[in-house]
């Protein structure tokens, strides 16, 4: 199972350590994982994704709910938030043209946010399906390299 | 407020909390902590090895129901208390462990005795810091007492680096504080409590688990209210020992691997069980999949990731043991146990704990002996292995905080230590570890500790020359492959030792009288069953640490077994 957390905590140094323990003493792999400063700067919001079995994560939950250093844990569900990830990819222009490139780029609004002789690097953000088509859309013209952000997540509502 | 230094600030926490006792080694990274102690009012013990201090203060701990304090300095100090404090979070101990560290500008260089303390303990404590600046440190200690001795109790270590120390602050020690993200939850919801009433009305055949929190929560009087009102049978885990009357009737003593018969085959049995403050560790529940199949399982437990891990749990209660069994009390209505009683009573008449009671002198029958001998007030700690579970089952424990013993990780050379801890918190008690000829010898070297501060220690060692537990899963699961158990094996030994005890060349190495004279502590050999009563009636009359050696018999093993991950079902002997 696939599991969207996002985990609210003092922003200190080694709450991040003690979280990414609770996912590795279990031989879990975090597929990812993002941390910024909320509106409060004394609190940081983590977004994790995280594979496993139903079972562990429920535990892992428990546990990082019990931290003393996490102050909330919300569990997202398929419908009930929306995500958004961020996708920098570095493509080159050698093989289809850079017409092309900046064809795609415009009809999936994506940035072009760095240009070279040979390449066009492309910002987008969207989500995960989104991301997923696009990358799929830049494969011909050869993919470089790149940077993935990993979700962001919020409830929808209220 | 005038500044003072952060070492100040450290003994003021200890005032300020009324810690009486603290355990630990010096060294550079906490020499300025030292150079205030010696001056301040607290009771200070020098160790002979950090981990002693480590478990010391885990045993005064358990024995006095207070935070425990242990110092130890940067890199091979802090190391050291590694294994005492895996100890006490395994079993759910208030520690806090106070560490030096290299100055703030050079950690991360691989400085002189610098070890990434908290990194290491991370893990292996409830909570741990590294103080960074010195204006947190009286908020930091504060917290760490709070966090240490409440919801379930645990370990906090606290990494202070030397310039930490002794860098100056005006920052008051905190009277009250507020920690956002820790709220324990104390008091069960109600409805959850209803819904356990309920089930006990209509159980036929209930039976109580206590473990360790109940001591921790106090709850000892409610949980005898509880069952003597309700009448159900209660079995305790090793962690619960004291936790019930073994001398009630009601009582079935310990249950799993080693537990009685009678307490297991109650579990297999059941229609409700009622876990307090226990988690279901594999050492009780054996095969998880056949573990109290027909039971409907109440657990009440202060730490919600405790529920349901390891058993599916059909009424959770989170909450304080003593707060959720005061609201239980207040609704209880008392289903009617009597046949199941009776059913019990059989099985306890049938399957006694029992040994083999002839001339030889047996293990199990030196503990019966403490226990007359003490009229069952001792504060019993032990080792690890065949002692600790002979002492668990054949000394009466009928009070809490009377039985110490590393539970959950299992920790060889426990029992010294802890003991020394225990005394120090109870001056007037009577200590007594139990211990094997293994064990022992990896902290003999706080005898030193007990003999110079007055702490009068009684070590029952039973030195059967093995390391007895393994050897015996050797003997039962390894076709007596006695792989490196016989600690009286030698260079000279025959290749094909038959382990006859006629051929043996019967070396005891260390000979352990010897040892406690060499440390000031008094030596006493037993190696006859008629001399057990009057060598611990002498050791229990001498005031000072004593350590009594007991010859037993090299090959006896603890019995009732369930072999591990089997089910309680199926147990090996058990019958005399
Ligand atoms: C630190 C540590 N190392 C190893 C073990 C594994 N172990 C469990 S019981 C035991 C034997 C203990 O021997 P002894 O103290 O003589 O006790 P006995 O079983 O003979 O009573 C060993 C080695 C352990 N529990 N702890
Ligand atoms: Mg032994």
């Amino acid at each position: 199972m696939r599991e969207t957390i996002a985990v609210l905590v003092e922003n200190r140094f080694g709450v991040l350590a003690r979280v990414v323990d609770l996912f590795s003493t279990r031989g879990f792999n975090i597929d990812s994982l993002n941390v910024a400063e909320t509106m409060d700067p004394a609190v940081s919001r983590m977004t994790i994704v995280v594979q496993g079995d139903e079972a562990v994560l429920e535990q892992v939950r428990k546990q990082l709910s019990k931290l003393v250093d996490t102050t909330k844990v919300i569990r997202f569900f398929e419908g009930d938030h929306v995500e958004r990830e961020m996708l920098l990819a570095k493509v080159s222009t050698q093989k289809r043209g850079r017409p092309e490139l900046m064809e795609i780029a415009r009809l999936c609004r994506a940035d072009i946010v760095d240009v070279g002789e040979t390449f066009l690097t492309l910002g987008f953000m969207g989500a995960k399906d989104e991301i997923a088509r696009l990358l799929e859309l830049l494969k011909p013209f050869q993919i470089l390299e790149i940077a993935r952000t990993g979700p962001a997540a919020l409830g929808r509502g209220k | 407020m005038k500044p003072r230094s952060g070492a100040k600030v450290i003994i003021e926490s200890f005032v300020q909390e009324a810690v009486d006792a603290v355990f630990g080694i010096p060294g550079g990274a906490v020499i300025d902590i030292f150079d205030e102690l010696n001056k301040s009012p607290v009771n200070f013990y020098l160790t002979r090895h950090e981990q002693g201090a480590a478990h010391a203060a885990d045993g005064y701990a358990r024995a006095t129901g207070k935070v425990g304090v242990c110092i130890a300095t940067s890199g091979p100090g802090a190391t050291n208390l590694v294994t005492g404090l895996a100890t006490a979070n395994m079993d759910s101990v208030p520690v806090v462990a106070l560490t030096g560290q290299v100055p703030t500008s050079m950690i991360g260089n691989d400085a002189f005795q610098e070890a990434y303390t908290s990194g290491i303990t991370r893990s292996i404590t409830k909570h741990n810091y590294l103080v960074k600046d010195v204006n947190d440190l009286p908020r930091i200690l504060k917290e760490a007492f709070l966090i240490a001795a409440t919801g379930r109790p645990g370990p906090v270590a606290i990494d202070i680096p030397k310039d930490v120390q002794q860098a100056l602050t005006s920052v008051p020690y905190p009277k009250e504080i507020e920690i956002r993200g820790y709220k324990p939850t104390v008091k069960g919801h109600l409805r959850q409590i209803r819904q356990v009433a309920d089930a006990i009305k209509k159980a036929k055949k209930p039976v109580i688990l206590a473990g360790g929190g109940v001591i921790a929560s106090g709850a000892h009087k409610e949980l005898h209210e509880l069952a003597t009102r309700a009448r159900i049978p209660v079995t305790t885990t090793l962690m619960g020992l004291g936790t019930f009357p073994e001398t009630d009737p009601l009582a079935l003593k310990m249950l799993g691997m080693h537990g009685t018969a009678y307490a297991n085959y109650a579990m297999v049995e059941a229609d409700l069980i009622i876990s307090v403050g226990a988690r279901f560790d594999d050492r009780i529940t054996g095969k998880l999949s056949e573990f109290a199949v027909n039971a409907d399982i109440v657990h009440i437990d202060i730490d919600p990731t405790s529920i349901g891990k390891s058993v599916p749990v059909d009424i959770p209660v989170v909450g304080d043991a003593r707060a959720v069994l005061r609201e239980l009390l207040k609704i209880l209505e008392p289903p009617r146990t009597a046949a199941w009683l009776k059913k019990i009573a059989k099985w306890k008449k049938e399957q006694p704990l029992a040994y083999k009671d002839d001339d030889a002198l047996r293990p199990q029958y030196v503990i019966e002996q403490v226990c007359a001998l003490t009229k069952g007030d001792a504060v019993i700690t032990t080792e690890v292995g065949q002692n600790q579970m002979w002492a668990a089952q054949f000394y009466t424990y009928t009070k809490p905080r009377t039985f110490l013993s590393s539970g959950g990780l299992g920790t060889m050379g426990y029992g010294l230590p802890a003991a020394i801890g225990a005394q120090a918190g109870l001056p007037g008690a009577t200590v007594v570890d139990i211990a094997g000829d293994g064990s022992i010898q990896m902290n003999i070297q706080e005898l030193a500790t007990a003999c110079l501060n007055d702490l009068p220690v009684k070590v029952m060692i039973l030195n059967n020359g093995y390391l007895g537990m393994v050897r015996q899963w050797q003997e039962l699961f390894y076709a007596e492959n006695y792989s490196f158990t016989c600690l009286r094996r030698g260079k000279d030994c025959p290749e094909d030792c038959d382990h006859s005890f006629e051929n043996c060349p019967k070396r005891a190495i260390p000979d352990f009288v010897k040892l406690a004279e060499a440390y000031g502590a008094v030596g006493i050999r037993v190696t006859k069953k008629k001399d057990v009563v009057p060598a611990i009636k002498k050791a229990l009359a001498t005031k000072k640490p004593v350590i009594v050696d007991f010859i037993v018999e090299r090959e006896e093993n603890v019995y009732p077994m369930v072999p591990s991950g089997g089910s309680l079902k199926h147990m090996m002997g058990g019958m005399a």
